[in-house]
């Protein structure tokens, strides 16, 4: 496998940068593939998020900007009310369509745009949240021969993300939250 | 949503748009104008990309469908308040100073935001002496603007937003709840003009004060991107003021030199040169 071409994708809602947190701190100051993060949250979020997250990583984490190249050890957030697509040459595009599961940034707008484009080399992950955004891309994410995994609903805050995902998609790995990292960093 | 069209097949759809009826989308992003196309598939219950296809190839009368769905027409009335604060508080004071005020909207839409700005210009005492140019590839939308109608549900939101902007009139006043729609008012229409116009393929059409092009150009290639900003330059006039989206840029065009960004946040460029 192409070091360079792995990509990890987080997806959240409810309860999720909590974890997110979490994650952070413990991922290899060396890490060598790009992690991309979407999350809901309100707009008015936007600039304070990408500032605290930072200060829980030496690696850097920034907003994904539309043309960007995604680079490895970085860390891109999706920016708030647009959704955040992947361009087979493996740079960002922004789209400012219709919300998806009255979501926007939309979890599975980015999981199936990573899976076309990173296919089997692609590890997405979908922790805690209330609604279902991110379970259609990550059966998109399995048609590809990707990696989908789950935070373990019985220890998520909200359990009805993870929980929806784990009966309508064949998942790869479930994890309490203390172990992402590490599956992260060993990638 | 199930990803059913193949990267080879959204080729071939985006060319038999270009050959039979010149409506090119060759140079929009790729994974954003494939998602257009896959939805518009799904929507329509299509069993197939071949079904699809040939409904686009045999069927003109569809064709104003696909344009309408394969182009992006979300908007809202001062969506980002801080820019229309932006625009009200020092745009506004330098326009006023021209005898006669000429914008373009490019990429209209639906309208939201060129009623928006002849609110402010209203409020500015300006709206007298103003053009409004509102201009989009699709037709469809074009009607719509020009109802001025819009859904009642959303005017909390937009009077929201109007606050926000500094808005201090009562924005109910501007227009008439009828049947679940808000009618903007008539006199905030008469000093506009709605015409198709395409981005990729037409020219330059006049010279403007101000040309607003929010969240189009992210649809946009790099190339095709460029070839706008010119566009652009040649349809402005020096110390004239352009607006983009606030996830936009034109920081890498070949013509930035000629371009000052006002304030870092707000994502309006003054010509200099």
């Amino acid at each position: 496998m192409d070091i360079k071409r792995k990509l990890v994708v987080i997806g959240g809602s409810a309860g999720s940068l909590e974890v997110i947190m979490h994650i952070l701190p413990s991922l290899d100051a060396k890490l060598n593939i790009p992690v991309i993060i979407v999350i809901h949250r309100k707009n008015a979020y936007e600039s304070l998020l990408a500032r605290l997250l930072s200060s829980k990583t030496s690696l850097i984490v920034k907003e994904a900007e539309e043309k960007e190249n995604i680079l490895p050890g970085h860390i891109y957030l999706a920016p708030a009310d647009y959704h955040l697509l992947i361009e087979k040459n493996f740079t960002f595009s922004l789209d400012y369509s219709e919300k998806i599961n009255f979501s926007r940034p939309s979890i599975d707008v980015t999981f199936e745009c990573a899976a076309e484009a990173y296919e089997s080399n692609l590890v997405c992950i979908l922790l805690s949240g209330a609604n279902a955004d991110g379970v259609e891309g990550l059966k998109t994410v399995k048609k590809y021969n990707g990696i989908a995994a789950i935070q373990d609903p019985t220890s998520a805050e909200v359990s009805f993300m993870p929980q929806q995902a784990l009966q309508q998609v064949p998942i790869d790995h479930i994890f309490k939250e203390a172990e992402i990292a590490d599956f992260i960093n060993n990638l | 949503m199930e990803r059913i069209v193949k990267d080879k097949e959204a080729d071939e759809l985006l060319n038999d748009l270009l050959e039979i009826y010149g409506y090119d989308f060759t140079e929009y992003s790729r994974a954003s104008i494939k998602r257009r196309i896959n939805r518009l598939l799904v929507l329509d219950k299509f069993p197939g990309f071949a079904a699809f296809r040939y409904k686009v190839r045999s069927d003109e009368t569809y064709l104003k469908r696909v344009v309408e769905e394969l182009t992006v027409n979300v908007t809202e009335m001062f969506r980002d308040p801080s820019f229309y604060r932006l625009l009200r508080e020092e745009i506004l004071p330098v326009l006023a100073t021209h005898p006669f005020i000429r914008i373009w909207h490019a990429g209209v839409s639906t309208g939201e935001e060129v009623y928006s700005m002849a609110i402010l210009l209203h409020e500015a005492n300006l709206l007298h002496k103003s053009l409004l140019y509102g201009t989009d590839i699709n037709p469809a939308v074009l009607e719509k603007a020009q109802k001025g109608f819009f859904p009642l549900a959303q005017m909390k939101l937009y009077s929201e937003n109007y606050i926000l902007s500094g808005g201090a009139c009562d924005f109910s006043s501007y227009y008439t709840a009828r049947y679940g729609q808000a009618k903007i008012n008539e006199f905030l229409k008469e000093k506009m003009i709605f015409s198709t116009h395409n981005l990729v393929s037409d020219r330059s059409f006049n010279e403007f004060q101000m040309i607003l092009c929010r969240n189009v150009l992210i649809y946009f290639d790099k190339e095709l991107q460029d070839k706008v900003f010119k566009l652009f330059d040649n349809s402005l006039e020096l110390f004239g003021f352009l607006a983009l989206g606030l996830k936009e840029t034109m920081k890498f065009s070949p013509i930035a030199k000629k371009f000052k960004l006002l304030k870092a946040n707000d994502k309006i460029w003054r010509k200099i040169a």
